[in-house]
């Protein structure tokens, strides 16, 4: 009789276990890109950590299968149909990079599972794939901050360095398309790549044309490089860089030679410096509470997608639940929400929902980051 | 004229590769391709000894330098040593192994990012004749030369050098003369990995470490040793330094990515043209 | 001519049909397909390394031309794919054929540097020529695949094409294996001296083994990129032809079942490691080193032995 009990007893415990939520994530932990694989590996995983603790979503416990993407292409391919396949996730978080976010999105209608992307260009959206949403500002926005900024400072003359992989090119296809409509002159348009030691050359190429500013485009210690051969080259045109250095970790790598940089950023790296009654504060403090506390390691605003992508996720399985229509349909009807990245909207035909608002003007000061306006 | 100096440099770290290429190859004909793990290995050891220890400089880089000796010594024992009845085959491709297994060993120890340390001297950047030179540049430069002209003082004038070169010129006969060839062959790889370190140390206030290093710095250093001459010592240094050069110029009018491409051509062009190299000497070869 | 190995043949051909009926999962199945790419162009490898003792360390190269050619030769003019694919493998030789010309006149480890830099200029050509090859965000519009009218999508019907052509391709290598031509390769490798006084043209015999590898291995690409459906460079380095390299090797330099072995236990090898990724790479090196260190053989002269001791018993 006792053991009749306990086998019904471990069977009633086992039925929630198996009644799960499952998510797939992949992140470029290791690679030119890991200084923000990690710190989105780390966030996903607090996220995680917490919700479960708190009952799950919608009452199931969530299981993560997270891999690293190593910053290829092939290899998210690759995971990602292992997540499909054999994990059998419901959603996929990521990937981390533009490339390998484009290498997947047709692979997220081919096995119809949705995917929420923590990379940037607007590629990942436009053309839109019913199956794909993402959660970074994207480089249209960016850029076009930054050509605002220039022009309210009378800049015109604009010298481009890109680095050779999705996120740079896609960049310096916005930079390139939009330069007229801003009233900007593209003086010089130079390339580098993530493993370069050396861009000498190019600035050298760039410091004839002298431009009022010079743009880097790029992720990983490349643009630190780029930083300090400038100053070495005593280049004095203003250096811009994208928002795919906005971590602690740039600064870290190129010394004294951030000092000075502009770049536009989510609000997330000057949350204390926003006014107590902004509307993003608290969700900016709360996480950033959170992370440096968990992690003992600056926050940085690719961990900031991450959240926002899983709380776009987390409310597709609760209002809409596993099937994946239900779960896209809900959160297209997700309305406002206040992400780490900025006020979202999304919509059927806005899967990313953020605007140029979504970013502030950073300046890198004394080894920190400073609001400007 | 930028090109020219940090041709230059880049050059000069090319060279340093170049010669540990070239003694490996003197004293055992064996081609080394995990020269270049031993400049990464360089890069990570002077991390760790100054960010995670926190030694001063003048205590850890003599300890980096003795580890360098031990690391060449082990690698030669391990990898070299086992390979019974070798042939070329076999010894190129253990090295391969070799490589991969050191590189996989610097990302499991060191991990995945990119490592940086501080200037070991005041951040000064030259202003010179058409173009700048930082000062942690010039230190490469000069370290290069220095350690070059040591090697070479070492080489001509020490006992130990002279068993070198007669390892070189025949093994066997070295041996019959009582020079212990295999310790030849252990110290051979001890220095060439010291080489390595040398330059992955002064190479990272520069450009950071990172545990793929290796790969690129190896193939570049012995590009750099067939264009001078493989086997010849002068010549992996002038070979360094022109590649470098090259390098510089041919960044400075193509887009970056196509230099590598160049530099590359530039070896196929030595191959098939004058495989000998620059100042390569012609070695009689077993049929 | 010597006797075909009829009992490989017919094991390879059960333990293909089985896989088919056992692994339903898709991606189990992609799995054993990547794995038989990996094999044929390991085999390749294995015939230029193993048999004629050339070390192409740029054969990667030939699998980038076959698949970035295929792909870029069908969307531009519209092409069936698999004349595509076939005219790629075409092209690929006749780039072996010019490029082989100066180089195979090498040895050592100066044939191995010229290959390898051939390698990294194809690699730094990928990368550069972005305007044909999609660059480093790689190629994406990959159409899809057809076989004479018949429609090819998916694991299960990659699958069997798949394991059709890496079927027909071992029967083709073990009679090259067993035939005349074999021996007068493993005769270059091991003196050429010695062959040379023999009469055989060795530059002919080495250029025109080079170009067919690579023709062959310029067809599995163009099949790859149409399975896969996106390619990029970074499939192509020098680190994919180190991994042939290895897989060779470990399988067993100058046999049949070396390229295949290796390229089985390789491919999988990364399944198991999925907890432990970290040490994958050290695994590998490890692997490679322990058999050229104590199996010369590699895996498959490790089995003859074993099989021979059975016999022998």
């Amino acid at each position: 009789m006792k053991k009749l009990l306990g086998v019904v007893f471990m069977i009633i415990l086992a039925v929630p276990l198996y009644a799960e939520v499952r998510l797939g994530a992949l992140f470029a932990v290791t690679g030119p890109a890991s200084f923000l694989g990690l710190p989105e590996k780390q966030t996903l995983e607090m996220l995680v950590e917490e919700v479960n603790k708190t009952g799950g979503i919608a009452g199931e416990k969530v299981k993560l299968f997270l891999y690293d993407t190593k910053g290829l292409d092939t290899e998210a391919r690759k995971k990602f149909i292992r997540l499909v396949k054999k994990d059998k996730v419901d959603a996929v978080i990521g990937p981390t990079r533009s490339g390998s976010t484009l290498a997947i999105k047709e692979l997220a209608e081919k096995y119809k599972t949705p995917l929420f992307s923590c990379a940037a260009s607007k590629r990942i959206v436009q053309p839109l794939n019913k199956y794909v949403f993402k959660s970074p500002q994207s480089d249209t926005h960016a850029v076009g901050k930054i050509y605002n900024f220039l022009h309210k400072k009378g800049k015109s003359k604009v010298a481009i360095i890109t680095a050779q992989n999705g996120f740079g090119d896609s960049g310096r296809t916005e930079l390139l398309e939009l330069a007229d409509e801003y009233g900007m002159e593209i003086v010089a348009d130079e390339k580098f790549r993530d493993t370069d030691k050396d861009m000498t050359s190019q600035l050298t190429k760039i410091s004839e044309t002298n431009p009022d500013a010079i743009i880097c485009w790029g992720v990983g210690p490349a643009p630190a490089l780029v930083a300090k051969n400038t100053r070495q080259l005593g280049l004095d045109s203003m250096l811009i860089m994208s928002h795919g250095v906005a971590s602690k970790k740039f600064i870290e790598l190129a010394g004294n030679a951030a000092e000075g940089i502009i770049l536009p950023a989510g609000r997330l790296l000057v949350a204390e410096q926003l006014e107590k009654d902004n509307k993003f504060r608290e969700v900016l403090i709360n996480y950033k509470n959170a992370y440096e506390k968990r992690y003992d390691s600056s926050v940085s605003t690719f961990g900031g997608h991450a959240y926002d992508a899983f709380m776009m996720f987390k409310y597709g399985i609760e209002k809409g639940g596993k099937k994946p229509a239900a779960m896209i349909s809900a959160v297209e009807n997700m309305g406002a929400f206040i992400g780490t990245a900025g006020k979202f909207n999304i919509t059927a035909s806005d899967h990313n929902g953020l605007d140029e608002s979504a970013f502030v003007m950073l300046k890198i000061h004394n080894g920190d980051w400073e609001l400007i306006n | 004229m930028q090109f020219i100096y940090s041709g230059i440099t880049s050059g000069s770290i090319f060279a340093l590769v170049a010669l540990g290429f070239n003694i490996i190859y003197n004293t055992t004909g064996i081609i080394n391709f995990a020269q270049g793990e031993f400049v990464m290995i360089g890069g990570m050891l002077i991390y760790t000894l100054l960010s995670i220890y926190g030694l001063p400089f003048l205590i850890a880089a003599p300890l980096a330098l003795l580890a360098a000796l031990f690391i060449g010594a082990l690698f030669e024992r391990v990898f070299i040593k086992s390979v019974r009845s070798p042939n070329e085959i076999k010894l190129i491709t253990i090295t391969i192994a070799a490589s991969i297994i050191l590189r996989g060993l610097g990302m499991v120890i060191w991990g995945r990012n990119s490592l940086s340390v501080d200037a070991y001297i005041p951040y000064k950047v030259l202003e010179l004749p058409a173009g700048t030179l930082t000062s942690n540049s010039l230190l490469v430069i000069i370290v290069s030369l220095v350690t070059a002209f040591s090697l070479s003082l070492f080489f001509k004038r020490s006992s130990l050098g002279k068993a070198f070169r007669a390892c070189y010129d025949d093994k066997i006969a070295a041996g019959i003369c009582g020079v212990d060839v295999s310790k030849i062959r252990m110290l051979a790889f001890a220095i060439a990995a010291l080489l390595g370190v040398i330059a992955g140390i002064v190479t990272t206030p520069i450009s950071y470490v990172t545990y793929t290093d290796g790969i690129m710095t190896g193939l570049k250093g012995f590009a750099a040793a067939i264009l001078g001459g493989l086997g010849s010592f002068w010549g992996g240094v002038a070979g360094g330094l022109l590649l470098g050069i090259f390098e510089g110029f041919f960044a400075s009018v193509l887009p970056s990515g196509y230099k590598d491409a160049f530099a590359f051509l530039i070896i196929l062009a030595v191959l098939f043209l004058r495989p000998k190299g620059l100042f390569g000497k012609k070695k009689a070869e077993r049929l | 001519m010597r006797k075909i190995n009829y009992p490989f043949l017919i094991l390879v051909l059960i333990i293909l049909i089985s896989t088919k009926f056992l692994i339903k999962n898709e991606y189990y199945l992609s799995i054993v397909i990547f794995g038989m790419f990996n094999a044929i162009n390991a085999s390749c490898f294995n015939i230029l390394l193993g048999y004629t003792g050339i070390i192409s360390l740029g054969q990667a190269a030939f699998y980038g031309i076959g698949a970035y050619f295929a792909v870029i030769v069908a969307a531009s003019f519209g092409i069936n794919p698999m004349l595509a694919i076939v005219l790629a493998s075409l092209f690929s030789a006749l780039v072996a054929f010019i490029i082989g010309y100066p180089t195979l006149k090498l040895h050592g480890h100066y044939l191995a540097m010229a290959t390898l830099g051939f390698g990294m200029i194809i690699y730094v050509l990928m990368n550069e020529m972005a305007f044909i090859t999609g660059g480093p965000s790689g190629f994406l519009d990959i159409s899809k695949f057809s076989f004479f009218g018949v429609s090819i999508y998916g694991e299960h019907s990659f699958y069997i094409f798949v394991a059709i052509v890496f079927f027909l391709f071992t029967v083709l290598f073990e009679m090259f294996d067993k035939s005349y031509l074999s021996y007068k390769l493993k005769f270059i490798k091991e003196s050429e001296f010695a062959s040379k006084s023999f009469g055989i043209n060795i530059f002919k015999t080495k250029l025109l083994v080079f170009s067919i590898t690579a023709g062959i291995t310029a067809f599995n690409g163009g099949i790859y990129a149409y399975y896969s459906g996106f390619i990029s460079p970074v499939s192509f380095n020098f680190n994919y032809s180190i991994e042939l390299l290895t897989m060779a090797i470990v399988g067993g330099l100058g046999t049949v079942p070396g390229g295949i072995i290796g390229a089985a236990v390789l491919t999988a090898l990364p399944e198991f490691m999925a907890s432990i990724e970290d040490y994958e790479m050290i695994l590998y090196g490890c692997f490679l080193a322990v058999t050229i260190i104590f199996l010369p053989g590699g895996l498959t002269g490790l089995i003859k032995r074993i099989l021979n001791k059975n016999a022998s018993d």
